[in-house]
């Protein structure tokens, strides 16, 4: 590991001043240190924000603001979080393991790297990690990479499953830097990776989530459902957040779907959402919508197999929310 | 850097260099080699340790970043010649074969009975479920056993959690 200097900060005012080129905040570390010790980060300076005094989850009005550094763990315990919003509990469940949502925050879960073998193996070219080297996953190893939104310079995907919760609901992601502060919503926080897939968010040099912001919970019944190769501590091979709300005539009130596992960010279902407001919660209607989103996929040789998953997986959670 | 940490109850003061994970100084400064390095990646659990009692990844700590902060180790959880009594389950239902995961199987285990709330495979987010072996098999994912130990780690763990 290349050396570097080591600072705590006490505020995030303080830890914006101490931010300059070359400098990482370091929050609980579980994908940061491991980057690290394989050479693929390699900051001059970590601020530690891990103990920044974020660490809350409060009811603002008819809303939640989830601070940064709120342990996983703690977020997906939180009573309130359980009963309101279960697909955003259910979606930290999933994901990592038990020692690993102790010590992970809520901002760090958001800004994790992909886990692209080449990205993570600074033996191999990869644009994300040396813009212009080339991206050999596109006729290599791309089995669990992007199917949507990606470029000719990168196929990777965002393996975050709370991220995944958290586009469907609507968050909203709260940031600041030496700009002021500002209000980023989700979908919005990554992008996909066009000709710059070096940049996974739109987060400026030294910009510092500080929370993340529930709006009130859609109507209906919700869900995170996660298809992975093994039953747990797995990335999703593709998952899925929906909320369905039917009308007692029974059209389709409200829908919320968010797809993980497939793209370069949470993928806001919209073309899926469209097509199904207004019209029958059937099965049939389901797949028309599953159809509809998944036009969109450009699928590589070996990861095409996800277009039937996550079609299969969009209408049986469609249809288990209608039941 | 000069850090101080609590190690199984003990002040211990180092001088460290901020690359060493909270692992590395455990085992190379510190002479309790109780926390394994298996793939030092955070994928295999063999170092957990409890950190303010919470189980976590030693190898993924930075020691610097834990100053100030209460790590237990599989040579902490005894008292005296009193086996902690998940120890003393793992003995009675022959709960690990090699024994290197079995450091890291105890303290995510000691860690894991304290934890509240419900787990990925919990069917109601809104209750507390006890510890089925469904429960526990979920929840003890971080930590493998190249042995394949588990049958008999789930029965351990099963008879403490009663």
């Amino acid at each position: 590991m290349k050396t570097f200097d080591y600072a705590r900060a006490d505020s995030a005012a303080e830890a914006v001043r101490d931010h300059a080129p070359g400098t990482m905040y370091l929050g609980g570390g579980t994908n940061l240190v491991d980057l690290m010790r394989l050479g693929v980060a390699e900051p001059d300076r970590l601020v530690d924000v891990s103990r920044l005094p974020l660490d809350r989850i409060e009811q603002a009005g008819d809303r939640v603001r989830i601070g940064a550094t709120v342990r996983n763990s703690d977020l997906a315990a939180d009573p309130g979080i359980r009963a309101r919003y279960p697909m955003l509990a259910r979606a930290v469940l999933t994901g990592a393991s038990g020692q690993v949502r102790n010590v992970a925050t809520v901002a760090g879960n958001l800004l994790q790297r992909t886990r692209c073998a080449y990205f993570q193996d600074v033996t191999r070219p990869c644009n994300k990690r040396r813009p212009g080297s080339g991206c050999p996953a596109i006729a290599g190893d791309h089995t669990n990479l992007a199917i949507m939104g990606a470029s000719e310079a990168c196929v990777a995907t965002h393996p975050s499953d709370m991220a995944v919760a958290l586009t469907a609901l609507g968050a909203e992601v709260h940031v600041t830097g030496t700009g002021g502060d500002r209000v980023i919503p989700m979908p919005g926080l990554h992008r996909l990776p066009g000709d710059e897939p070096e940049r996974d968010t739109v987060l400026e040099p030294g910009e510092l989530i500080v929370a993340v912001e529930l709006p009130p919970p859609p109507p209906g019944a919700m869900v995170y459902r996660k298809v992975r190769e093994r039953a747990s501590f797995a990335f999703a091979l593709v998952s899925i957040a929906a909320a369905l709300d039917v009308g007692a005539d029974g059209t389709v009130a409200g829908c919320r779907i968010a797809l993980g596992g497939l793209a370069h960010v949470p993928w806001r279902a919209e073309r899926a959402e469209q097509a199904l407001l207004g019209g029958p919660a059937t099965g049939e209607a389901f797949l028309r919508a599953a159809e509809a989103e998944l036009e969109q996929a450009s699928p590589l040789p070996r990861n095409a197999y996800k277009v039937p998953l996550t079609r299969n997986l969009i209408v049986s959670t469609l249809e288990g929310l209608a039941s | 850097m000069e850090i101080t940490l609590q190690v199984n109850g003990k002040a211990r003061t180092v001088d460290v260099d901020p690359r060493i994970s909270l692992l590395d100084l455990l085992r190379e400064r510190l002479g309790l080699i109780g926390a394994k390095k298996g793939c030092d990646h955070g994928q295999c659990g063999a170092c957990t340790v409890l950190l303010d009692g919470r189980r976590a990844l030693s190898c993924l700590a930075l020691a610097v970043a834990v100053e100030g902060r209460a790590v237990t180790t599989v040579e902490g959880l005894a008292s005296g010649d009193d086996l902690h009594p998940l120890q003393a389950a793992f003995i009675e239902h022959d709960a690990f074969q090699c024994g290197y995961c079995t450091p890291g199987q105890l303290c995510s285990a000691a860690g894991m009975l304290d934890e509240p709330g419900p787990s990925a495979v919990t069917e109601d987010l809104r209750t507390d479920p006890g510890l089925t072996p469904d429960e526990i098999r979920e929840r003890m994912s971080g930590n493998l056993c190249r042995c394949g130990a588990y049958v008999n780690i789930v029965s351990a763990i099963s008879e403490v959690a009663r």
